[in-house]
């Protein structure tokens, strides 16, 4: 049976993810930092059908106690990870980091350096075992910085780079490497914009990743339109883009 | 505008849309009145609170817990019924009771307890939830079932959300031979017809309803195809479900249903079959669940949008009102593609302000036209009157003050447990001084 691990288990994204691995008969562990929320889904995906839900409640800023995390996780799902998604992030206040030295290296700590720390680990593993797939949810707005939210690009960049820097490293090693990039998703996280045509439901967007998983892709965009419109804002000249107020 | 919008799109109201994820948190704080929204398929403006603030349910969609062995379900309020189908019936379990769509939350189905098919032999949706919590605004916590906080019990299944907000509700399954439904569809002549249909096969048929012809007249009115289905025996197989999914892509600018096109589809309609009988193992989608094979119908009314007319008739006055009404409906030439006819049974549901009674139930929809469509309810609403019937507020969105305290003079009660944050724009339509 498929193991998954999920960090930012709690997210609206991952826990959908989660339903069809659990619909799956999969063995689930999820990490955040909520424990009801953990509890709460954990039962859900119980009931969808997982085999086996764990759970450790974790802030994954917290990059000293991944080893000990990593152990939990091994010892639940019997030592072998198929499938490990990181799904945490924050969607910072940009004009708040302008003025703040602190919240602005806090958010590129939550949403990059958390995540290149949980992949070097993760990466060593499944490196050795010869098989899995580390699946990470970078976003569109890594794809070039802009002013209303380049802290938050920024931190996707940088996991973008470390993602493709690892699936050199680790094709030859059977070890697939997926760069999820979503556009504009309905969840807790964006709940204050309002929605227009171009936004995604979280259930969309995890069939998605799922079958992006299965078929073993390098780079999801999600919804696939954001490939062209991203193409597009990546081919503007910058002496235009500097200008124009994205 | 809001996006949440009742399934007739009308009234139009403006109103403040928040989302509640976490069962465990509190109610919005708000100075204006709020009001729980599950996923909007009321026709009315029972599930509209205009210049309030609604809370939508839609991420309150957890399992908690699922016994496969009893059937007891125990899931957020939010969960659609299509989700509980898809879990349960693998296991041999079914809904007790469901309404015409399976796109409906947990929550909102208890709010205005609602019926199926089935209703002659299962009652209410309510008949079936064993306890729900209720969340108060004040933060109270109540878990409600026929022996504890039994008012609230009572005041909550059919109170139109207005007690509080279910969290989480734990539903009684039942046993199924089948998910698979052997029917039988017979074409009948007039209403004397439909009436002795549903006493002859309300015994040995869980599920009975018809599909009228509201623009026939004369000696042929009530005619129709009078629908009868069972769960099949364990040896059939489940026919595949009907792939295809159509949907009505945008809002046409004006509405496509008028007194050409609604004869042409009921007189179709009528006709479509030759034998007065025709039997069929059907699978339960397209068997319980005809219209949610066409996303967003509701749009072919235009952006006016429509109402929906549904009474229920005590059974001894059933035939003469169904006679006066459909008569109404079609001497007007006004009406919709098709209408629905049934005998509801005697089973008595908890819920203090529940719709259905022993007697016969008729439900069909109306474009909004101004001047028209309010004027012409008017006219059913004195037979409904006469014959001592009532209107069902899941699907309203015109009675009068007057009538609904007249139809449901219980309503003081629920007043007295409402939560004193959370109004809709029907109560206060409804619950004006007379
Ligand atoms: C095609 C179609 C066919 C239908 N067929 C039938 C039928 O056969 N029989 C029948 O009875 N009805 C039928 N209906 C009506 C429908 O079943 C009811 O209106 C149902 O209550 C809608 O549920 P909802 O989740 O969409 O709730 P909404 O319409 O959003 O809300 C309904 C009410 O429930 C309250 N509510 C919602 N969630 C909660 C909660 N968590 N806690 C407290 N209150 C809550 C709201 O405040 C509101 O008063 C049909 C509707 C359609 C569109
Ligand atoms: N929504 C979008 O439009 C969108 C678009 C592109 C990419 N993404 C990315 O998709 C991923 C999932 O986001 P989502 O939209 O599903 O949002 P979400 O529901 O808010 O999920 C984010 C989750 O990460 C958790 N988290 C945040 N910081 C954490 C920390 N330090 N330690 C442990 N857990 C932490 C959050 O917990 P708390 O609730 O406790 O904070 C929450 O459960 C994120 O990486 C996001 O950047 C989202």
């Amino acid at each position: 049976m498929q193991t998954i691990v999920i960090f930012g288990g709690c997210s609206a994204i991952a826990e959908q993810v989660a339903r069809i691995y659990a619909t799956r008969g999969a063995q689930l562990f999820l990490v955040d930092r909520n424990e009801q929320r953990l509890e709460d889904i954990a039962a859900d995906l119980k009931v969808r059908g997982a085999e086996k839900v764990e759970y450790a409640v974790l802030d994954l800023t917290q990059t000293d106690r991944f080893d000990g995390c990593l152990e939990q996780i091994n010892k639940a799902l019997g030592g072998v990870i198929d499938v490990a998604l990181i799904a945490h992030g924050t969607l910072p206040d940009q004009s708040a980091c302008e003025q703040s030295v602190d919240k602005t290296l806090l958010e590129i700590q939550i949403n990059a350096i958390s995540t290149i720390a949980l992949l070097t680990k993760l990466a060593n593993q499944l490196e050795q075992r010869g098989a899995g797939t580390l699946a990470a949810i970078s976003s569109v707005a890594g794809d070039r910085g802009r002013q209303s939210n380049y802290v938050y690009g920024a931190a996707k960049s940088m996991m973008t780079t470390f993602l493709e820097g690892l699936r050199n490293r680790l094709a030859k090693h059977n070890v697939h490497v997926l760069t999820i990039k979503p556009g504009f998703v309905d969840t807790p996280m964006t709940a204050s914009f309002s929605k227009g045509p171009l936004w995604a439901k979280p259930e969309d967007v995890a069939a998605g990743i799922v079958n992006a998983i299965d078929k073993k892709r390098n780079v999801a965009y999600l919804p696939w339109f954001w490939r062209y419109i991203m193409l597009i804002i990546r081919h503007i000249p910058e002496f235009v883009f500097k200008r124009m107020g994205l | 505008m809001s996006e949440f919008q009742s399934w007739g799109c009308y009234p139009k109201v403006d109103q403040k849309g928040v989302s509640m994820s976490d069962r465990h948190q509190d109610l919005p704080k708000s100075d204006s009145a709020i009001l729980p929204f599950g996923n909007g398929r009321s026709y009315g403006d029972s599930c509209l609170n205009a210049d309030g603030v609604v809370v939508s349910t839609m991420a309150l969609n957890r399992f908690i817990d699922f016994d496969t062995e009893s059937g007891v379900l125990r899931c957020e309020a939010g969960v659609m019924l299509w989700e509980i189908l898809d879990l349960v019936v693998p296991h041999g379990w079914f809904l007790q009771v469901t309404p015409g769509t399976k796109f409906v939350t947990a929550g909102g189905a208890i709010a205005n307890d609602v019926h199926g098919k089935n209703h002659h032999l299962k009652g209410t949706f309510g008949c079936h939830v064993r306890q729900f919590e209720l969340l108060r605004s004040d933060g109270q916590r109540l878990c409600c079932s026929a022996k504890e906080n039994a008012d609230y019990y009572a005041a909550t299944i059919a109170g139109l959300g207005l007690t509080g907000m279910i969290t989480w509700v734990e539903l009684q399954l039942k046993r199924v031979t089948s998910p698979a439904i052997a029917m039988e569809n017979i074409k009948y002549q007039n209403l004397d017809e439909f009436f002795s249909l549903s006493e002859e096969s309300d015994q040995d048929w869980e599920y009975t309803m018809a599909w009228v012809d509201c623009v026939a007249s004369g000696s042929n009115i009530g005619r129709g195809h009078f629908m009868r289905g069972n769960h099949a025996d364990a040896s059939v197989s489940l026919p595949p479900a009907p792939k295809l999914t159509l949907q009505v892509p945008f809002t046409p600018p004006i509405s496509l249903i008028n007194s050409y096109s609604l004869k042409a589809f009921n007189w179709a309609y009528y006709e479509r079959q030759q034998d007065r009988v025709k039997s069929a193992v059907s699978h339960y989608e397209p068997f319980l669940y005809p219209l949610d094979s066409i996303l967003d119908w509701n749009r072919i009314y235009g952006p006016k949008g429509f109402l929906q007319y549904q009474c229920a008739i005590p059974y001894d006055n059933g035939l003469a009102a169904m006679k006066d009404i459909l008569r109404l409906i079609a001497q007007a030439g006004f009406g919709s593609f098709l209408a629905v006819l049934k005998v509801f049974g005697d089973k008595h549901s908890p819920g203090l302000m529940s719709f259905p009674m022993r007697g016969v139930t008729l439900a069909l929809d109306f474009p909004y036209v101004e001047s028209k469509t309010l004027p012409f309810f008017k006219q059913l609403d004195d037979v409904v009157v006469q014959t001592q019937g009532r209107i069902y507020p899941a699907k309203d969105a015109h009675m009068s003050a007057e009538l609904f305290q007249a139809f449901y003079p219980q309503w003081r009660e629920l007043e007295a447990l409402r939560d004193p944050k959370i109004n809709s724009s029907m109560w206060q339509r409804v619950t004006q001084e007379i």
